[in-house]
């Protein structure tokens, strides 16, 4: 992979998203085909992931005598960090290695060629529709995420000591600011667009025939989770300024 | 040779083309792929409503002599003039306005997997034209299919085509933007000598409905034979000479005669 050249790929991606003509009918597609793909496996994991962080915090807490504190500490870890990183590596996992392998068949097999040669503008329609799609679908599916987290959690408390709904969800309301739910829904859009970004890079430039097709995927899959944590970590530092 | 094929008479498809309007030129093509020189120094013209062949060995560079000429490759050096525009100093708008005027039909098809025939073909008009009216898109796709032969195949998906009707569907494709130039990459590659007649006799009918002018990639010597007015030999990166195909059938060229023996 070559800096300019990725370089000269995003500068495509916001060349030809951001002037006419445009491929609204493409990103509507792709918008479902990116929700539709992911939804059940978010949800599940993110379910998941809010039982199995009650679960393990709560003797923690107890042993402080600080149980009362499990609504606060769940909700700010989902919100802040589980629910856009559980997100950000399914869709890395699940869309990235669909969108690397789905383009780089079609490279191997001329398809995007035939596109270009015909004057379709490939580039528009395959690439730009749906990182636009990723980029947009992505925090939709985090905030999802994050509530399906909090009632996964908010079930296991429940089962325990028998909290009541709304004074649990009073206390995740109470401990969660504005800057914590921007910032996670920042940092979504973020993920998706390198994700999105990532995954076409690859796909769309891939090579050495059907071995190239499954190098993609893997690539796509493999990047897009690195960045995933870069822009974690870098998300981070950067909403600690203002805290 | 099958009876198919050899029945196959074009010679009064070869309406004596005379045409002295040209509507593709290269000069003096050259391209490289690292240290290998694929083409080294390709002249060909093409007048309009000529088939002209372009025959030459496996790795002989004819992919990419008109890879190069719808801009799919650039070009190292050389001059290339389609219909009138200079393929190496486009713009990526004047480069698309081009490619719809040129239709190229793929080794391999080229047929986008993901959508049946039906979509495959109204692909070009909803992205180019922006022609979304059902009424008129249906009409469209179902003259191109028939004119190759296949109008049952609409609903079906490209696995579910052999290889000789995704080649027609291929050139179909490509026929339903109405292209003034058609380019035909290995049109008979892979296909039994049965198939690459009725592809070759596809090619004729074409050139007789839609008034093109092709160019025609190919190491088959019937293909070449059946299909063209003109042909070029490439050979060592060179076109080496343009003659008719009996012209060159009788050649003792010792880098030509072999293409006639087999």
């Amino acid at each position: 992979m070559k800096c300019e050249n990725i370089y000269r790929f995003i500068q495509n991606i916001f060349r030809q998203a951001l002037s006419p003509p445009f491929e609204w009918r493409e990103i509507l597609k792709q918008c479902y085909a990116v929700g539709n793909r992911s939804f059940f496996l978010v949800s599940f994991t993110a379910f998941l992931a809010g039982v199995v962080f009650t679960r393990q915090s709560r003797p923690s807490l107890s042993s402080f005598g600080a149980e009362s504190w499990l609504p606060s500490l769940v909700s700010q870890a989902v919100i802040r960090s589980l629910g856009p990183l559980i997100t950000g590596l399914i869709c890395a996992g699940k869309l990235g290695s669909n969108i690397g392998a789905e383009l780089a068949s079609m490279k191997v097999t001329e398809q995007i060629d035939a596109m270009e040669v015909s004057g379709t503008r490939p580039f528009s329609y395959l690439v730009v529709s749906r990182v636009v799609a990723t980029t947009l679908m992505m925090p939709i599916l985090v905030v999802f995420a994050d509530i399906v987290a909090l009632l996964g959690s908010y079930l296991t408390v429940h089962s325990i000591n028998n909290t009541g709904f709304e004074l649990y969800f009073n206390d995740v309301s109470a401990n969660i600011t504005y800057l914590d739910i921007f910032s996670s829904i920042i940092k979504a859009t973020f993920f998706g667009f390198a994700v999105g970004l990532i995954s076409c890079y690859v796909g769309y430039n891939s090579q050495d025939g059907t071995t190239g097709v499954g190098k993609a995927a893997n690539t796509a899959v493999v990047i897009s989770m690195s960045f995933i944590f870069i822009i974690d970590l870098l998300s981070l530092q950067f909403t600690n300024l203002f805290r | 040779m099958s009876n198919a094929t050899s029945n196959i008479d074009n010679s009064h498809d070869r309406t004596d083309i005379e045409s002295t309007e040209i509507v593709a030129h290269v000069v003096n093509l050259k391209k490289s792929f690292g240290d290998i020189q694929v083409l080294k120094g390709i002249s060909l013209t093409l007048h309009k409503g000529e088939n002209l062949a372009i025959l030459g060995r496996s790795g002989s560079g004819k992919s990419v002599t008109i890879k190069c000429m719808v801009g799919l490759m650039s070009a190292d050096e050389g001059e290339i003039e389609v219909l009138g525009y200079n393929i190496r100093s486009l713009s990526s708008e004047k480069l698309n306005e081009l490619r719809q005027q040129v239709g190229f039909s793929f080794q391999s098809s080229a047929l986008y997997d993901s959508m049946t025939v039906q979509e495959n073909l109204e692909f070009p008009l909803k992205r180019n034209l922006k022609l979304f009216d059902k009424k008129k898109l249906n009409y469209l796709v179902k003259t191109a299919l028939q004119d190759v032969g296949l109008d049952g195949a609409a609903t079906k998906k490209p696995a579910e085509l052999s290889g000789g009707m995704k080649k027609r569907i291929g050139i179909a494709r490509t026929l339903i933007l109405k292209p003034k130039i058609m380019l035909y990459d290995e049109p008979t590659a892979g296909l039994d000598p049965i198939t690459s007649a009725e592809i070759n006799e596809l090619i004729l009918n074409v050139r007789k409905k839609y008034n093109t002018s092709s160019i025609i990639i190919t190491h088959d010597i019937s293909c070449a034979r059946q299909t063209a007015d003109k042909v070029i030999a490439l050979i060592d990166g060179h076109s080496k000479v343009e003659a008719t195909f009996d012209e060159l059938k009788i050649t003792k060229d010792p880098e030509l005669a072999p293409f006639f023996k087999y």
